[in-house]
């Protein structure tokens, strides 16, 4: 889910500065997605308002996302102590400090996709590439987990598993052999890989996920230290067998498997017979 | 961990289903399917190295309460034992067996390309020395040389005590943080100052990733700050700046370091001996070795239009 550029939209005619959160919310998004948000730095459209023309700003930027459970939804397999820290700190400060960065920059105007294979340079990465990378990360991340998660894979994702890795066991297995063998700080990603036009696990370095190498994410896990010191301390295979067992969201990427099947061809070449 | 006895290589070549029986005598007796190898080991001393886990010079809960015992538990007890462990797995038999810890780590960085061995064997030279840099009631000013050199290349101790800061808390991801002696290099890996003065920076701080350390740069390291986050989580969460700081100003071992300059620099002064040793018997040896140069004069050259 990608977090776009957010516009203030003001009620009309108002002479108010924005400054004042408490009045006016978001018009956007829902409200539980999104926490007040500091609208300091915005003025009103010119165009919209019956007020002269004055100066506008917009300025682009990017909120932080709550995943779509309490932090609490998860116990007792991911603790909620491990959510208020990872999220509300890790997560938060990474969003913070993307939106500092992008005060002075000019890639402003991006959804966060793009972004990251902008400021990935092709191998250079620009000094946002780490915050934003790492922002989009968290958002896949809490997206892949669900409270009552685990169990199977159904119906075409099943499929596809089975013809790509022989069996769902043969999945579970490279997928804990792959985080297993990260070694430093890293994701671990299923994902459906657009020129071989299969699914592959993938173990990615610190920020980097696999949209810069063009290929469609399905499920990732983050295997920075950070993620399962506090609940697991330096049990790596428990944490991923944790994740594998109770919080992966099967439906979360069966739904992401049902986008990617727009932009990858699975199956073979429909020629009509006469 | 003994070294591989005789009686245990054919419980080696058993199935994997029978792990269970792998360890009992029966085993030995059944040899399932064992080929019948001659195993002459029984003649020659076979000698594994093994590489040692070495405990710190203070105890787990020494270190209170600014790094806690739970943490020491884990870090040096689950983590450092886990490097050493797989490390001597990883070198059993092979040419790297027997050979020092830094020479494993040199040989197999493979000049950026790193061969397996290299994580494991970084890693454990690293959390050696980590844990020497620390002692209980450290932190506080150096003295002597050291803050003579750290004031000579920083400006200050305080100003040298903010970049190493920057330099811990700007690594992304996991890593290390370092003060080392360069001698007479540039700042810059590996590079060799090709016109040294006395009056060139000595001191550098540089920051590495995941297991790099700066003896594959040819430099001495002085101190390290370990930014894995297992080495602050239990006790400081995500607040990494708190932790450094805190390492700062209670747990850096000034006399360890002063130790190490003092044997970086001895180190230094003999290789700059040696190379000056190696040039001149180079240059004596070309002047004997060299064959008689024909010289010839203005005008005729001796030999021409003779007879």
């Amino acid at each position: 889910m990608e977090m776009s550029v957010q516009f203030q939209l003001l009620p009309l005619c108002s002479q108010s500065s924005s400054s004042s959160s408490s009045s006016s919310s978001p018009r956007l998004l829902p409200k539980k997605f999104c926490r007040p948000l500091n609208f300091s730095k915005f003025r009103q459209r010119a165009s919209q308002s019956c007020l002269p023309r004055r100066s506008t700003k917009i300025l682009s930027y990017y909120g932080l996302t709550a995943p779509s459970y309490k932090l609490d939804a998860l116990e007792p397999y991911m603790s909620q102590k491990t959510l208020e820290v990872h999220w509300g700190k890790h997560h938060r400060h990474y969003v913070d400090s993307l939106n500092k960065q992008l005060e002075t920059s000019p890639l402003y105007g991006y959804t966060m996709e793009e972004l990251v294979k902008v400021s990935y340079n092709n191998g250079n990465p620009l000094p946002q590439f780490n915050d934003v990378a790492q922002v989009w990360n968290h958002d896949f991340f809490w997206e892949s987990m669900q409270p009552g998660g685990g169990k199977l894979p159904r119906g075409g994702l099943l499929l596809q598993i089975d013809k790509d890795f022989g069996s769902f066991i043969n999945l579970r297995e490279e997928f804990l052999k792959t985080a297993l063998s990260l070694f430093g700080s890293g994701w671990v990603w299923l994902v459906l890989k657009t020129k071989e036009k299969k699914l592959a696990v993938v173990k990615t370095l610190n920020a980097v996920n696999p949209l810069i190498s063009g290929d469609i994410p399905l499920i990732n896990l983050d295997m920075w230290e950070h993620a399962y010191y506090l609940d697991h301390k330096n049990d790596k295979e428990k944490y991923v067998l944790t994740f594998l067992n109770h919080l992966v969201s099967w439906n979360a990427a069966t739904s992401r498997m049902i986008r990617a099947e727009a932009f990858v061809n699975l199956g073979e070449p429909k020629v009509p017979v006469a | 961990m003994e070294c591989a006895t005789p009686s245990a290589l054919p419980s080696q070549a058993l199935p994997l289903f029978c792990s269970g029986l792998r360890r009992s005598p029966l085993a030995h007796q059944l040899k399932w399917g064992a080929p019948k190898k001659n195993y002459s080991r029984k003649r020659h001393a076979f000698v594994h190295a093994q590489l040692d886990l070495k405990p710190p010079p203070y105890s787990l809960d020494a270190l209170e309460p600014h790094m806690s015992r739970q943490t020491l538990e884990y870090h040096w007890g689950k983590h450092h034992r886990a490097y050493v462990d797989n490390l001597n797995k990883q070198i059993a038999g092979t040419e790297l067996d027997g050979m020092s810890l830094e020479e494993i780590i040199v040989t197999t960085y493979n000049k950026g390309d790193p061969l397996p061995p290299f994580n494991n064997s970084a890693q454990a030279w690293n959390h050696n020395f980590f844990w020497e840099s620390m002692k209980p009631g450290g932190g506080g000013v150096p003295t002597g040389i050291l803050l003579e050199l750290i004031e000579r290349d920083f400006g200050s101790f305080d100003a040298f005590v903010r970049e190493f800061k920057a330099a811990a808390t700007t690594q992304f991801g996991s890593g290390w943080a370092w003060l080392s002696y360069k001698a007479n290099k540039l700042a810059v890996g590996n590079a060799v100052n090709p016109l040294p003065t006395e009056k060139d920076n000595k001191l550098v701080i540089s920051k590495s990733p995941n297991a790099v350390n700066p003896l594959v740069w040819d430099y001495s390291p002085l101190l390290t700050i370990d930014v894995w986050e297992h080495a602050y989580y239990l006790d400081y969460e995500y607040k990494r700046p708190e932790y450094v700081s805190v390492f700062m100003e209670q747990l850096v071992s000034w006399e360890s370091v002063s130790a190490r300059l003092e044997i970086a620099k001895a180190k230094a002064e003999e290789r700059a001996r040696e190379e000056e040793e190696r040039i001149r018997k180079e240059e004596t040896q070309e002047w004997e070795n060299s064959e008689p140069v024909e010289m010839y004069m203005d005008g005729e050259p001796e030999g021409s239009d003779s007879e």
